[in-house]
């Protein structure tokens, strides 16, 4: 084979053009390949996250999606966001998909709402990004999210949301202390809950009006 | 050449200690600190760093003849980026948990100076097989830091290795607390220094 000039600007640019392609097609083969069964994964981690919220937190794999579709009855969208109407052991159960901003970047999570006395049956929260030990927390802690539980949602008679993240609680019928030295993922929390509790579709309503 | 000559056998055993790429020239460390506050992670980041060294150093081994020296480091830094497109695609898909730990330090495995490093320096100039066995001891040398840096910190962090819990109870019952420092990134930075004093001091011999 005769010496090619490996330097010359035609050779580099048809060799990088050879290289790019090739490695395109790979790379799509890949993902295509593959996308189902990272979709399925995407799916299970939800549906994981959801029975958490519901204090359900041993189950995996297969289990768990058995028993997400024993649990769930019904999907709300809205705005982004699902509500979930599920029966646990005979319990009429409300869980609010969460969506808001922490401290470095997004964080979300699900509260389970059991009705009519609109309290708190149970919470999950996770984040994209927040501090290891501090903010991490609102995942990490298991005693922190099952402090939510047993909280009312609403005072009696108001139509504006109650449940909060605190520094100081001053209502414990209603206000969850804040982790400590992660003010402002707590204040992402708080935030979070506001404004994520405002609405309920018609079907899953909170209040009687 | 045999396989396993003696030359071969250098490749292979010298960057798990003369030329660690951690211990002895220093690279990768990014990766190593912000990887390592678990165990399971630790090893996962190591074994991708591994078979992502091996094969993108017999690639461009294979192709050295034919890569226009002027682009050659964009055509190295394609290769690696493709396959470690790769690895966590099928890490997604098949190790879901592990992949959302590890989160973006996989895709930043394509900047990992070791990988460069090794292709820059190995792979451009040797045969596909001493390459392969140089990508390995290089990527082992590395997963053996994040091991023992990640062991140490699950450990004291958090009472518990691969997640299971190994300080008893009883323990806790007596007043010992987890050392909530050494979940941070900062105690990996310090444990490897650790590690690389011990090494210099017991193991380093200047040629």
């Amino acid at each position: 084979m005769a010496k090619l000039n490996t330097n010359s600007n035609a050779y580099i640019i048809i060799y990088s053009a050879i290289l790019v392609v090739v490695v395109a097609f790979l790379l799509a083969f890949v993902y295509q390949s593959l996308k189902p069964m990272q979709d399925r994964n995407v799916e299970l981690d939800t549906q994981k996250q959801i029975l958490y919220s519901l204090n359900i937190r041993d189950l995996d794999g297969q289990e768990a999606q058995a028993k997400f579709y024993q649990v769930v009855k019904e999907t709300f969208p809205y705005e982004g966001r699902k509500y979930y109407k599920c029966d646990v052991d005979g319990k009429d159960i409300v869980v609010v998909e969460l969506k808001g901003m922490g401290l470095w970047g997004g964080i979300g999570g699900f509260i389970s709402i059991e009705r009519p006395a609109n309290t708190v049956y149970g919470a999950y929260f996770n984040h994209e990004s927040e501090t290891a030990g501090l903010g991490a927390e609102i995942k990490d802690s298991q005693a922190w999210q099952e402090k939510f539980i047993g909280k009312k949602v609403f005072k009696d008679g108001s139509k504006d949301v109650a449940l909060s993240v605190v520094k100081k609680v001053e209502d414990p019928e209603t206000q969850v202390d804040c982790v400590t030295g992660a003010t402002l993922t707590s204040n992402g929390v708080n935030d979070m809950i506001k404004a994520c509790l405002e609405y309920f579709p018609e079907e899953v309503k909170l209040v009687e009006e | 050449m045999a396989l396993f000559s003696k030359q071969n056998k250098e490749v292979f055993t010298n960057p798990l200690n003369l030329d660690h790429p951690i211990l002895g020239q220093v690279l990768g460390i990014c990766s190593a600190l912000a990887v390592t506050s678990q165990l399971k992670p630790a090893i996962v980041m190591g074994l991708a760093v591994t078979v992502i060294t091996a094969f993108a150093n017999v690639i461009i081994s294979i192709i050295r003849n034919t890569i226009p020296n002027r682009i050659r480091i964009v055509v190295q830094l394609v290769v690696v980026a493709a396959l470690v497109t790769i690895v966590s695609q099928i890490l997604k898909a098949f190790a879901y948990d592990v992949s959302v730990q590890l989160s973006v330090y996989v895709g930043l495995i394509i900047t990992n100076c070791i990988l460069m490093g090794r292709l820059e320096a190995f792979a451009m100039q040797n045969k596909p097989w001493p390459s392969f066995l140089d990508g390995v001891g290089n990527g082992l040398g590395y997963a053996m830091i994040l091991v023992i840096v990640g062991a140490v910190r699950e450990f004291l962090g958090r009472g518990s290795l691969l997640g299971f819990k190994i300080i008893p109870d009883s323990v806790y019952d007596f007043g010992y607390v987890n050392n909530g420092m050494m979940t941070m990134p900062a105690m990996a930075l310090i444990l490897v220094g650790c590690v690389i004093w011990v090494h210099r001091a017991y193991f380093y011999k200047e040629k």
